[in-house]
C-alpha cells in the first residue's frame, strides 16, 4: 500500500533528465549498465547471523576513516624530545616524538581524544565481529563447497586484522606498548638459530633501537591494511559470485536463493547498519575510557605497571606463553628457547594452521563433493560442532590464562594453582568439551525427531477413562516440519575393502582404512532424520488429534519462537 | 525461469507423487502484510518516525559544531572530558539515529517481497573449459615453449636469480648481531636510585626493603650537566644495567659456592630484567623472598641465587657483585658474570665466552 501519487520512471524527472548526460557519458566509456543489470537486484537472504561479518567490514572502515585523521598529528619517531604539551605533569621530561605526539592528540586536538578511542575500539571490535563471523560460519558448515577458498581468505583476513592491531597499539611508545613490544623482541630472539638476526634486522639494532615504530607504522597505515583491503575486495567478489548461503526452509532450496533485493532493500539495510556500526564506536568512544596513554608514561626498560594486559585478541598468545613449563635447552651450541617459541610462535601457528585446513580435512573425511548452499544447524553436524567447541575451549583456557594475575587477584586464589590448572585445563577442557558438546547435539537430534514423530506437546492434560493421565500431543505444522527435516541424511558407511577378490591387497590400503575409522568417528552417535515411512506412519497415529485441542481463528498469526502455535 | 529471478518458486516433484523426502517441500509460503503495508495511519506514523530520527540527526551535528567551539579543554563532565563526552555523543548519537532510521525505513516502508533467484553451479561449463584449454594451447604453442628447453630454463634461471638481489637488498636492515655479555657495569661503578640518581650507602636499606637502582652512569657525573647516555641508546643501556637492592637477613641467604662474598651484610644486587621475555621485575614478597614478574609471573628466589621457583623463565636472575667503596657507597665489584635479559639462540656460546673472561680476569 503506497501513497496514491504514481511512480515517475527516474529518467522522466527534472533531475533524470539533467543526469542523463554525464550518466550516458560514462556508460559510453565504461558499460557500467551491462554490470549493473547483473547486480542491482541481486537476492540477499535475510538472517541476524549474517551480519557479523559486515560489523567486521564496517569497523574496517571506520578504522581508515578515523586512521587517516590520526595521521594528520602523528610523528612516528623515536627521537628524543623535551615534552612541553598542556599535560602539566609531563612537562619537561623526555620522551620519544611519537609518545609526544600522541598526547598532542590526546589533548591538544580537540576531538582528537575522540578519534583515538574510537579507531581504538573499532580495532577491538573489528578483530572480535570476525571472529564471531568466522565461527558463525564455522558452525553452519558455510565454508563448504565452493566456499573453501572464501574460507582461506577470511582466516587470512583475521591473521592480517590481529598483526594490524598488534602494530597499531605498538605505536604510541608509551610504557604499556613498549612492554609489548619487549615480549615481542623476547618472542624474537627465541626463534631458533637466526632469532638474533631477525631481532637485530626487525629493530635495526639492539632492544628497543630507533626503528621500529617507524616501521611498524609503515606497516600499519600502508602494507597491512592494503594487503586487508585486497583480501576484504576478493572475500566480497566470491561472496556475489557464489551467493549467500541460506537456511533450509520452506521454498528454499539448494538451487535457489531467497531474500530482498540488493536495491533497495539489502543496500539501505547494509548501508544504514554502516552509520550504525560508526555511531556505535563513536559512542563508545565518548563514554568508555580506553588506552589512556597518559597515565602509563613513556616507555622505560626498567619500568612496568602490575597487571600488563595485551588487546584482548592477543590474550590467547599471552595465556600461552604465561603457562608454558621452563623447557630450554643448549643444542648444537646454539639455547632454544622453548619456553617461548613453542607457545608465542607455535601456539598462534597451530590455531591459525588448523583453520586453515579445516575445510579439507572435513571434505577427506566426508568424502563430500556435492556444492552445499544451504547452511546446516550445529546439532546436525555433531562432531563439527564437538570439535569447534573444543577448538573454542582451548582458546578460552589460553585467554583465560592471559590473565591469571587478574583473575588470582579479584578471587584472591593461589597464582601458582591457578597456572596449574590451566596447564591441565588447556588440554583435558577441550577434550570433556567436546564430548559434552556431542552429546548435546545428539540428545538434540532426538528432540527434534521426537516433535516430528510424535507431534509437540500441547501443554493439555487428558484424563483417560480408566482414570490415567496424558499429555496430549499434536503434528507439527508442516513448515516446521520440513526445516527439522531439510538437511541430508547422513551417507552409510563402509569399511574400505582390504583385499581384492584374489587377494591382492588394495592399494592405499592404510589411507583408505585411516579415512573409515575418521569417516565413523565423524558420523558417530549422529541421528538420521526419520525416514519416509517413519514420518507416514506418524502422520496416521496423530490424524486423530487434529491440531491443537483447543481453537485457533483464522486471523490467529502468532507463532513461538520454535514455529508452534501459541494458544494461551 | 529464463535469467533465474522470478517471483515465484519451483514446484519441486509436485506432479510426481512418490516422496523421496519424509517431509516435501511446501514451496514458498504467501507474502504477509506488514501493518504499515495495510494501515495508512502506522504507515504515516513510521514515515514521522524515520523523518524524526533524520532531523534529530542533523540537529546533533550542529551541536556537535558548537560544542567544539564552546567547550574549553580543561572542562570536565563527571571527572571526564566534557570536550570527548560533548563530541562523541553527539556525532555518535546522529550517527547511530541515521543508521536506525535508515533501517527502520527498509523494514517498515519498502517492499517486503521476497524474491527467488537461481543458483548456477560455481564451475564454468564444459565449452568454456574446452575454449580456454584450446586458447591456451594455441598459446603455448605458439610461444614455442616446449620446443625451447633452453630458453624457458634460462628465464626460470634468471627469475630464481632476481631472488638474491631482492634479499640483499634487505641486508641493511640492521647491523648483524653483538654478543650480549656486556652491560654498562663495571667495577668499581656506584648503585644510584634509579628515580632521585644518588648513590646508595648500605645502612639507608633497611631489611625487607627493595630499591630499584640503576648504574651512576645513566646519571650526569658530579660537575657535568649531561649524562653519557641519550635517546635510544639509553634505553638499549637500561634494558640490560637495570637492577633491584634488596637486603634480607644474612642468615636466610644461602649463596652458592663462590657468591659468599657478593653481598653486604644481607644486601643483594640482581637484574631486574626477566630472563624470560626481559620485563622489569619487582613485585617483591619481603616474607619468603620471592621476585614475581608481573608479566608472565616467572618467580625467583632471592635468597637463593635468584632461582627460578615457577613459572615460565628458565635461567635464574643474574646477580651482581656488591662492595662498598671509600666513601661508604654500594658499588659493582664486576660486571654480571651472567647474562642478562631474554635468551637468544647463541646465549650459550656467549655465556662460555663470559666464563672465560671471569676466570682470566681472577687469575
Amino acid at each position: 500500500m503506497s501513497t496514491d501519487t504514481t511512480y515517475t520512471p527516474v529518467q522522466d524527472t527534472g533531475f533524470g533528465k539533467k543526469a542523463a548526460g554525464p550518466v550516458g557519458w560514462l556508460d559510453d566509456r565504461l558499460g557500467l549498465a551491462g554490470v549493473a543489470k547483473k547486480n542491482l537486484r541481486k537476492v540477499f537472504p535475510e538472517h541476524w547471523s549474517f551480519m557479523l561479518g559486515e560489523i567486521a567490514l564496517w569497523s574496517f572502515v571506520v578504522l581508515l576513516v578515523t586512521g587517516v585523521f590520526l595521521t594528520f598529528w602523528f610523528q612516528p619517531s623515536m627521537a628524543e624530545v623535551v615534552y612541553d604539551g598542556s599535560y602539566a605533569p609531563f612537562r619537561g621530561l623526555e620522551m620519544s616524538q611519537a609518545y609526544a605526539s600522541t598526547l598532542h592528540i590526546s589533548f591538544d586536538i580537540r576531538g582528537g581524544l575522540l578519534m583515538r578511542q574510537i579507531h581504538h575500539w573499532a580495532a577491538a571490535l573489528f578483530v572480535g565481529a570476525m571472529i564471531a563471523h568466522m565461527l558463525r560460519v564455522f558452525f553452519t558448515g558455510a565454508y563448504r563447497k565452493p566456499r573453501e577458498i572464501n574460507w582461506v581468505i577470511g582466516v587470512g583476513l583475521l591473521t592480517l586484522g590481529m598483526v594490524e592491531g598488534f602494530a597499531g597499539y605498538s605505536l604510541p611508545d608509551d610504557l604499556l606498548s613498549g612492554t609489548g613490544l619487549r615480549f615481542v623482541d623476547g618472542m624474537i630472539r627465541s626463534i631458533p638459530i637466526v632469532g638474533s638476526y631477525l631481532e637485530f634486522f626487525i629493530f635495526g639494532g639492539e632492544f628497543p633501537g630507533e626503528e621500529i615504530i617507524p616501521r611498524l607504522y609503515m606497516a600499519h597505515i600502508l602494507l597491512i591494511p592494503a594487503l586487508i583491503l585486497g583480501l576484504i575486495a576478493a572475500h566480497m567478489l566470491l561472496l556475489v559470485y557464489h551467493k549467500h548461503t541460506q537456511w533450509p526452509g520452506a521454498g528454499r532450496t539448494n538451487d535457489n536463493v531467497v531474500g530482498y533485493p540488493m536495491l533497495p532493500v539489502y543496500a539501505a539495510k547494509a548501508g544504514g547498519f554502516f552509520f550504525v556500526v560508526f555511531g556505535f564506536t563513536a559512542l563508545m568512544g565518548a563514554l568508555i575510557q580506553i588506552n589512556p596513554v597518559w597515565s602509563y608514561g613513556p616507555y622505560n626498560p626498567s619500568e612496568v605497571t602490575a597487571g600488563s594486559q595485551p588487546d584482548w585478541y592477543m590474550g590467547f598468545s599471552e595465556g600461552l606463553v604465561r603457562i608454558m613449563p621452563p623447557l630450554e635447552t643448549t643444542f648444537l651450541g646454539y639455547t632454544w628457547s622453548w619456553n617461548i617459541f613453542i607457545p608465542g610462535v607455535g601456539g598462534l601457528g597451530v590455531l591459525f594452521t588448523t583453520l586453515f585446513l579445516w575445510p579439507f580435512i572435513e571434505r577427506w573425511i566426508t568424502g563430500d563433493e556435492r556444492e552445499h548452499h544451504l547452511l546446516e544447524r550445529p546439532r546436525n553436524a555433531p562432531t563439527r560442532t564437538a570439535f569447534g567447541v573444543a577448538g573454542m575451549t582451548f582458546y578460552g583456557v589460553g585467554w583465560a590464562a592471559g590473565g591469571n594475575d587478574i583473575i588470582a587477584t579479584q578471587f584472591h586464589l593461589d597464582i601458582f594453582a591457578l597456572t596449574w590448572i590451566f596447564r591441565f585445563g588447556l588440554f583435558l577442557f577441550p577434550i570433556a568439551a567436546f564430548i559434552i558438546t556431542r552429546r548435546i547435539c545428539i540428545g538434540l537430534q532426538r528432540a527434534d525427531q521426537n516433535r516430528i514423530l510424535h507431534g509437540y506437546e500441547t501443554g493439555v492434560l487428558e484424563r483417560s477413562p480408566d482414570g490415567s493421565y496424558s499429555e496430549r500431543h499434536a503434528p507439527l505444522p508442516v513448515l516446521e516440519q520440513y526445516r527439522l527435516t531439510a538437511h541430508d541424511r547422513l551417507p552409510e558407511l563402509e569399511a574400505p575393502a582390504e583385499a581384492d577378490a584374489n587377494g591382492v591387497a588394495a592399494p592405499h590400503g592404510r589411507v583408505a582404512k585411516l579415512k573409515a575409522r575418521a569417516r565413523s568417528f565423524y558420523y558417530h552417535g549422529a541421528i538420521d532424520k526419520p525416514t519416509t515411512a517413519d514420518v507416514q506412519h506418524a502422520e496416521e497415529h496423530l490424524a486423530h488429534l487434529d491440531g491443537h485441542p483447543n481453537a485457533i481463528g483464522d486471523d490467529f498469526q502468532g507463532v513461538s519462537e520454535t514455529g508452534i502455535p501459541k494458544s494461551h | 525461469m529464463s535469467e533465474g529471478m522470478s517471483d515465484e518458486i519451483e514446484q519441486h516433484g509436485s506432479s510426481t507423487p512418490a516422496r523421496t523426502e519424509p517431509v516435501q517441500d511446501p514451496g514458498l509460503q504467501p507474502h504477509q502484510w506488514r501493518p504499515t503495508d495495510v494501515d495508512p495511519a502506522q504507515e504515516r506514523r513510521a514515515e514521522r518516525q524515520v523523518a524524526g530520527m533524520f532531523m534529530v540527526a542533523a540537529l546533533l551535528f550542529v551541536l556537535f559544531v558548537v560544542s567544539y567551539f564552546a567547550i574549553g579543554a580543561d572542562q570536565t563532565f563527571l571527572n571526564w572530558s566534557a570536550q570527548n563526552f560533548a563530541l562523541g555523543a553527539t556525532l555518535g548519537g546522529g550517527l547511530l539515529l541515521i543508521g536506525v532510521g535508515i533501517i527502520q525505513w527498509a523494514k517498515k516502508l519498502m517492499s517486503d517481497h521476497e524474491m527467488v533467484e537461481m543458483r548456477h553451479p560455481a564451475k564454468s561449463s564444459d565449452e568454456d573449459r574446452a575454449a580456454v584449454m584450446a586458447d591456451i594451447n594455441s598459446g603455448l604453442e605458439e610461444s614455442g615453449v616446449g620446443r625451447r628447453p633452453l630458453i624457458r630454463n634460462t628465464l626460470f634461471a634468471s627469475v630464481a636469480a632476481l631472488a638474491l638481489p631482492s634479499v640483499v637488498l634487505l641486508r641493511d636492515l640492521g647491523p648483524s648481531p653483538h654478543g650480549q655479555d656486556e652491560t654498562v657495569w663495571k667495577r668499581g661503578m656506584r648503585l644510584v636510585n634509579d628515580v632521585s640518581g644518588l648513590p646508595i650507602r648500605p645502612e639507608e636499606i633497611e631489611v625487607g626493603q627493595l630499591i630499584n637502582g640503576e648504574p651512576a652512569v645513566f646519571f650526569p657525573a658530579p660537575g657535568e650537566e649531561e649524562a653519557e647516555y641519550h635517546g635510544h641508546e639509553l634505553l638499549a643501556a637500561k634494558a640490560k644495567a637495570a637492577i633491584i637492592i634488596v637486603r634480607m637477613r644474612p642468615e636466610d641467604i644461602t649463596p652458592s659456592e663462590g657468591r659468599e662474598n657478593w653481598g653486604i651484610d644481607g644486601i643483594l644486587c640482581y637484574s631486574k630484567i626477566c630472563t624470560h621475555v626481559g620485563c622489569p621485575i619487582s613485585l617483591w614478597e619481603q616474607q619468603t623472598h620471592h621476585l614475581l614478574c608481573p608479566c608472565h609471573q616467572s618467580t625467583f628466589d632471592l635468597a637463593d641465587n635468584g632461582k627460578v621457583i615457577f613459572g615460565p623463565a628458565h635461567r635464574p636472575l643474574p646477580q651482581l657483585p656488591l662492595g662498598v667503596d671509600s666513601e661508604g657507597y654500594l658499588i659493582a665489584m664486576s660486571d654480571f658474570p651472567e647474562i642478562v635479559a631474554p635468551s637468544y639462540p647463541e646465549l650459550a656460546r656467549d655465556q662460555k665466552r663470559l666464563d672465560q673472561r671471569n676466570q682470566e680476569g681472577d687469575a
